[in-house]
């Protein structure tokens, strides 16, 4: 098998599965019970804190626990918007934000928020000019995400922030779950951030567990209310065995950083070399500067993403039409209609997403059973 | 800039007359107890100041360690040079060469006690400035407010540089005034009120009460860490536990619920006492201020006061509690006080406590009380345990956790 299909979710490292279970089988405890037991949990869940924050290069205190990225883009925008309603009820979002910071944005505006959708222009970035351009007095939040999910545009967080220094209430969120360990650390959290959402399946740690960065000082209401867990900010019985398995992963995530993006780098060079020969093949992430190292969406002109998804798959290869989440769904991607690429073409596409896992031998192995494929569907569309 | 010593001043002790040589002896067995980890040093204590010779060793973490000692005015870091003009003139320039790019003016403050110097203190002023306005003319000398001030000290062994001063804790070496006990809750008042009985040279031991099952053992690790956090004023404080169960519960089953507190604190008063006695103490300091709590106003301080006539010195009294926590959040102890562990203050405390509690009806209920071997019995458990500023208390097996992550 070969798995490129990272974006989607990551393998978890044997290594942090061996953590999740020494912690559900060693630590137990409830850690907000008063006893020993509950303690012993309590300094473990404050320890994993603790390493997550300096690895981000914050405080503890700036580290809350979630369900995973979803639930971040959802606590942010929503956070902000039942605590800062009273100053305004202005949201700006990218239009290739994910579904779950665009569907919150979308709800609130049923509750009649108005939020400015930034366009993006033809490769697939926002311009920090149209960020200016819908700054009213009554913004709250301004959500950019930091890698596209489906292309890997690496999105001009750090002009954006210098933009919104002029702005200091405004709340400056960054949906970062496609970033990390990809060496693009500084480009992600620059100074001017407030929030930045993190999950875990992303690094190779467990399903459903996540965590915010929020800058101490920022106000953000909770969304879920309860017992008083995470300093009173989102209550729930901590999921330590979660938490500590990814602050592991996390911290496995980021050793060699830079290695393993440039091995990513040059794994997807092939590729983009491979495809760009072949005439009827339309590539979305190009190798440059602002394209994340692992990401790489392509299309063939007239052939369904899903058909080259099973396709391939028959070949023992997994990639996804996009963004995963959206992909059964039958709908275009949502980046590329934002770029105005072409319905037809847009409905074409399909995203490798590499990791370090990923060796030259797969990479091989693609290049050799793909042409097959191609052929066959240039025969097809008569063109071949 | 390479210094070689740090030169340190004394502060209220230089004016105490005859007791001067104890005073410094103190200071000097306080400053060795504090740099104790630094083997490399070697210590001069002398009449009216005190050379650190830093032999390689790292001055910015002895500086550190150095500002917490109580009875120093202030400290620099200083050049040892030998005497000889060129040397001098050389090493002035490179500690202002080095300064000049954060400053606009500067003066020269020679002293000198070799009178045998082959210039005088004008002349070396008028030489240095001459010398460094020469080669560093984007700074000028000016005699009021300059922005460094380099002292040179010209000194039978050698010459001494500085260019910098850093103001010391103050106040007395701690020892220097005697010991008394300090009744130490966990809550934020007492802390600072022992770190202001060290800063007045008092050496403090912890009284602390204990009444298991009605306060945890995280109670009592978080009281030993109080004590941990305040052990680097001094080197080490013992901590002595009290076990108040017994008394409490006969307290609450005898005398009537306004007087609960009163009573209590009565007890509490009467053992720290006992404890003084035992240990050599003069007085008992504690973190009372002034109509905080029921206990704490002046008719409370009647009523609870009455059981001794040693004396009883607060701190703390007349401070705000914004003022006390400033000093909390200054000496780290803030964070550590409120972690929230139910302490002996807080468990019975009734809901509708006397604020203005009668000493005659304190007394009554008291006496119902066999408060001689109530007492007893409790001094019989007593543990006492030297606590070090490295003593971890609150956190347990962290290798099992990190092993995880």
């Amino acid at each position: 098998m070969i798995y490129f299909d990272n974006s989607a979710t990551t393998k978890i490292d044997p290594a942090v599965l061996k953590t999740y279970d020494a912690v559900a089988n060693d630590f137990w405890g409830n850690p907000s019970s008063l006893h020993g037991l509950g303690d012993h949990a309590l300094q473990l869940l404050q320890s994993a804190r603790q390493q997550i924050a300096d690895l981000v290069g914050c405080s503890a205190a700036e580290i809350y626990f979630t369900s995973g990225g979803t639930e971040g883009d959802n606590w942010v925008i929503k956070g902000t918007a039942i605590a800062k309603h009273e100053f305004g009820k202005h949201l700006i979002v990218s239009s290739v934000e994910h579904a779950a910071v665009l569907n919150a944005a979308a709800q609130m505006e049923k509750l009649g928020w108005d939020v400015t959708y930034l366009p993006v222009n033809k490769q697939g970035f926002v311009d920090p000019a149209d960020v200016a351009k819908a700054i009213r007095p009554e913004t709250v939040l301004v959500s950019v995400m930091a890698v596209n999910n489906e292309i890997g545009a690496i999105q001009p967080i750090t002009e954006i922030g210098e933009i919104l220094k002029d702005y200091p209430t405004i709340h400056f969120h960054v949906d970062a779950v496609q970033s990390v360990g990809k060496n693009l650390w500084s480009r992600v959290l620059p100074e001017r951030v407030d929030f930045a959402t993190f999950s875990a399946h992303k690094f190779h740690g467990p399903r459903g567990t996540g965590f915010i960065y929020a800058k101490k000082g920022r106000t953000l209401d909770t969304l879920m209310s309860g017992g008083g867990q995470e300093t009173n900010h989102r209550s729930g019985t901590e999921n330590l065995p979660a938490i500590a398995a990814m602050s592991k992963a996390l911290r496995l995530a980021l050793t060699d950083e830079v290695g393993k993006a440039q091995h990513e780098l040059n794994l997807k060079q092939q590729l983009v070399d491979f495809l760009s020969q072949l005439a009827d093949i339309t590539i979305f992430s190009p190798i440059n500067d602002n394209f994340a190292p692992h990401i790489l969406c392509f299309a063939i002109a007239g052939v369904r993403g899903e058909t080259t998804v099973h396709a391939l798959e028959a070949k023992g290869i997994y990639l996804s039409t996009t963004s995963a989440c959206s992909s059964r769904s039958g709908d275009e991607s949502s980046t590329l209609k934002a770029m105005q690429v072409p319905e037809k073409l847009a409905t074409s596409a399909v995203r490798i997403s590499l990791d370090d896992a990923n060796t030259q031998a797969e990479v091989d192995q693609f290049m050799k059973v793909f042409p097959e494929i191609y052929q066959r569907f240039e025969r097809m569309n008569g063109r071949g | 800039m390479k210094y070689t010593e740090i030169t340190v001043r004394y502060g209220e002790l230089s004016t105490k007359g005859k007791n001067r040589r104890e005073f410094i002896g103190r200071l000097n067995g306080n400053v060795t107890k504090a740099l104790a980890q630094f083997s490399d040093l070697h210590i001069y204590p002398k009449r009216d100041r005190m050379h650190i010779s830093l032999n390689g060793t790292n001055y910015d973490a002895v500086m550190a360690k150095l500002s917490k000692v109580f009875g120093i005015q202030n400290f620099s870091p200083s050049i040892k040079i030998a005497k000889d003009i060129d040397l001098l003139k050389q090493t002035a320039l490179e500690m202002m060469t080095e300064l000049a790019p954060t400053a606009k003016t500067f003066k020269i403050n020679t002293r000198r006690s070799d009178h045998t110097f082959e210039m005088d203190t004008n002349q070396i002023n008028l030489m240095l400035g001459d010398y460094i306005y020469d080669n560093l003319p984007e700074l000028t000398a000016q005699m009021k407010y300059p922005d460094i001030t380099l002292r040179v000290e010209v000194r039978h062994d050698a010459i001494y540089l500085s260019s910098e001063t850093i103001k010391g804790a103050g106040g007395l070496p701690v020892g220097t005034a005697g010991k008394a006990m300090l009744m130490l809750s966990g809550g934020i008042d007492s802390p600072v009120a022992g770190y202001l009985a060290m800063k007045r040279g008092v050496e403090i031991e912890m009284v602390h009460f204990f009444s298991p099952p009605y306060t945890s053992d995280r109670a009592l690790a978080k009281a030993k860490q109080l004590t941990a956090k305040l052990a680097p004023y001094v080197g080490t404080i013992k901590f002595i536990e009290v076990p108040f169960t017994e008394i409490q519960e006969e307290v609450k089953r005898s005398v009537p619920e306004g007087y609960l507190m009163t009573v209590q604190r009565r007890f509490m008063l009467r053992l720290a006492v006992k404890m003084a006695e035992q240990r050599n103490g003069l007085a008992i300091f504690n973190g009372e201020s002034v109509g905080q709590v029921a206990s704490q106003t002046l008719e409370s301080m009647v009523a609870i006061n009455d059981v001794t006539s040693m004396p009883i010195i607060r701190p703390v009294a007349t401070m705000d509690k914004n003022e006390i926590i400033e000093i909390a959040e200054k000496i780290d102890t803030f964070d550590l006080s409120i972690l929230p562990f139910e302490d002996c203050c807080t468990i019975f405390a009734p809901p509708r406590p006397k604020t203005k509690p009668r000493l005659d009806k304190a007394r009554y209920y008291e006496a119902q009380l066999d408060g001689e071997a109530l007492m007893a019995r409790a001094i019989a458990g007593v543990k006492i345990t030297e606590i070090h500023s490295h003593d971890e208390f609150l956190t347990t097996d962290q290798t099992d956790i990190q092993s995880v992550l």
